[in-house]
């Protein structure tokens, strides 16, 4: 399946991009015409994604975060978000509800909440390469194509 | 992001607004957590009215005032939430540690 409209974005991972990364996804993704709710959820799916790359990937650098987004046929959109950082060493239990690393002030939710508010999540990890997360999620506001010329 | 804080002998209101992520939760923990540490109020309240976006480090901004606030012996009550942000705190089992509150 090719993407109708498809869109790359570069960024460091310092925490101050956050707002500018989840932004930019949903400014994207507004050319679905999307209800508040989906939007909500997928600009919250991605801070997730992103403050894990920022937080865990790079935890004592700056590295670089790749964003992709595409926009299907029928109102679904992915994201796609990428790092070279240090890895998952256990994809499963990083993904269970509150499994945090860090502690304190990390509530340990951010596939949980990537999970509930998306379709569609998968994450694949290598160590010492990285991590790729995917965002799937099927708009219900108008579709994807109705507007397109 | 903005904090105000309103304090009587009793209890001490955060207001937040804006928006709360990983980057500036960071800067609210410091404000709140001086103003809880030199409250005597028994009741925190966190006022969500004029919150506009937040992700799960919200949750944790949360947990981790209610572990100080415990500390004091003293509750903490989260207000004026949206029904999204309602939801995503039950998400996390925060009702079982604070009061939840909707708008």
């Amino acid at each position: 399946m090719k993407a109708v409209n498809e869109m790359k974005l570069q960024i460091e991972s310092r925490s101050v991009n956050e707002a500018f990364a989840r932004a930019a996804v949903a400014a994207f993704a507004a050319q679905l015409d999307p209800n508040i709710e989906d939007l909500s959820d997928i600009r919250t799916a991605v801070s997730e994604a992103v403050t894990n790359c920022i937080v865990h990937a790079y935890p004592d650098s700056v590295g670089k975060i790749y964003i992709w987004a595409g926009i299907y046929e029928n109102g679904l959109f992915k994201v796609r978000i990428k790092d070279k950082g240090c890895g998952i060493a256990d994809i499963r239990q990083a993904m269970e509800p509150l499994f945090t690393t860090l502690g304190g002030e990390r509530a340990g939710l951010g596939f949980a909440v990537m999970e509930s508010f998306c379709d569609k999540i998968k994450v694949t990890s290598k160590i010492e390469k990285g991590t790729v997360v995917t965002l799937e999620k099927i708009f219900s506001g108008r579709s994807a194509t109705d507007d397109r010329v | 992001m903005a904090i105000k804080i309103n304090s009587s002998p009793v209890r001490l209101t955060v207001f937040l607004s804006g928006e709360i992520d990983h980057h500036n939760a960071a800067a609210l923990r410091l404000e709140a957590d001086e103003a809880i540490q030199t409250s005597s109020a028994k009741n925190i309240r966190f006022d969500f009215a004029d919150v506009t976006f937040m992700d799960s480090s919200g949750i944790g901004f949360i947990l981790g005032r209610y572990r100080l606030a415990e500390s004091f012996g003293a509750n903490i009550e989260v207000v004026n939430l949206s029904g999204r942000l309602y939801s995503m705190m039950r998400l996390a089992g925060l009702e079982k540690l604070v009061t939840l509150k909707t708008k």
